[in-house]
């Protein structure tokens, strides 16, 4: 009885592991997406909250490499005239 | 502001990424589900931490060559900014697989080579650190980045494959993740979320590059 139930678990995930992708995977509705989520709208409040905090980085990311051009402009001005 | 354009590639690539990421359609696969996007996060940053270390490994040996002080700080900021990637990497892939694989962390072949890959490269930035002199840190975390270099290859991209267990696809021989790369939908979003989530890590690492420049600017 053990050793009928390892295979079969054994068989299970080897079909798990063999799975690849194909047209069909498009279209297989057996598989649970987030479809009720897309239908209601409700993933792009999802979308608009990461675009939000990717904007909000990168402005903040723009700002320091500015700042860090300033100080270069500052700081190599200085050597040539010493 | 020539210079600043793959700045702006790298936001909008990186906001593709985020959009087409969420939004498109994607293969509807057993145990995975939606998870199957995290292809374009999770995976994205391996491929990033390996391109900066290899920019690491090559200014390393510019240094030695060389001897420039420059070289060295950028070897090491790359390698930083390769190991901020890894670092992620590995926190989501535990989150990934404790979602499909059962457990955060499973013991998985390619799990444990990335995890001592990243070791290794801490081991890098804690030799730096213990060493006063900037000429001899720098020659010696130089000889020592490219030893990790050399042993990441083989800890990443050959022992997982050959192991026929491994939980990730693409290895037991296999290679690389053929079953991904099959599929041209999620190729459209994939590569170009590996150079925007390359170059976002490689404008950190030139920030950080410019900052150690302007300070020793001022020390001289």
């Amino acid at each position: 009885m053990k050793k009928f139930l390892t295979i079969l678990f054994l068989c299970f995930s080897l079909a798990s592991v063999a799975q690849e992708i194909t047209e069909g995977s498009y279209t297989d509705q057996t598989v649970e997406m987030a479809d009720t989520m897309r239908s209601n709208g409700k993933i792009y409040v999802v979308v608009a909250v990461i675009m939000i905090l990717f904007v909000g980085l990168s402005v903040y990311t723009i700002s320091v490499d500015k700042k860090i051009s300033k100080l270069e402009k500052e700081v190599f001005k200085e050597k040539v005239n010493s | 502001m020539k210079k600043n354009w793959w700045k702006a590639l790298a936001l909008i690539l990186v906001t593709y990424t985020l959009l087409a990421g969420l939004l498109m359609d994607a293969p509807r696969l057993n145990i995975l589900n939606e998870t199957i996007r995290n292809l374009h996060f999770h995976v994205t940053m391996w491929f990033g931490m390996v391109i900066l270390l290899t920019a690491s490994m090559v200014y390393a040996i510019k240094y030695l060559r060389s001897g420039q002080i420059t070289y060295d700080d950028k070897s090491v900021e790359m390698a930083k900014a390769g190991v901020l990637l890894g670092s992620m990497g590995i926190i989501t892939g535990a989150v990934w697989a404790n979602y499909t694989w059962g457990e955060p962390w499973s013991g998985d072949s390619k799990q444990n080579a990335a995890a001592i890959c990243l070791l290794i490269y801490f081991a890098y930035l804690v030799l730096r650190n213990s060493m006063k002199d900037e000429q001899q840190r720098a020659r010696v975390s130089g000889v020592y980045d490219i030893f990790a270099y050399a042993a990441m290859i083989p800890l990443l991209f050959i022992l997982p494959r050959l192991d026929p267990n491994s939980l990730h696809p693409g290895n037991g021989g296999n290679p690389g993740f053929n079953a991904y790369d099959l599929d041209s939908k999620l190729r459209v979003v994939f590569y170009p979320a590996v150079i925007g989530w390359t170059l976002m890590g490689v404008w950190i690492a030139s920030l950080k590059i410019r900052t150690r420049q302007i300070e020793r600017a001022l020390e001289d």
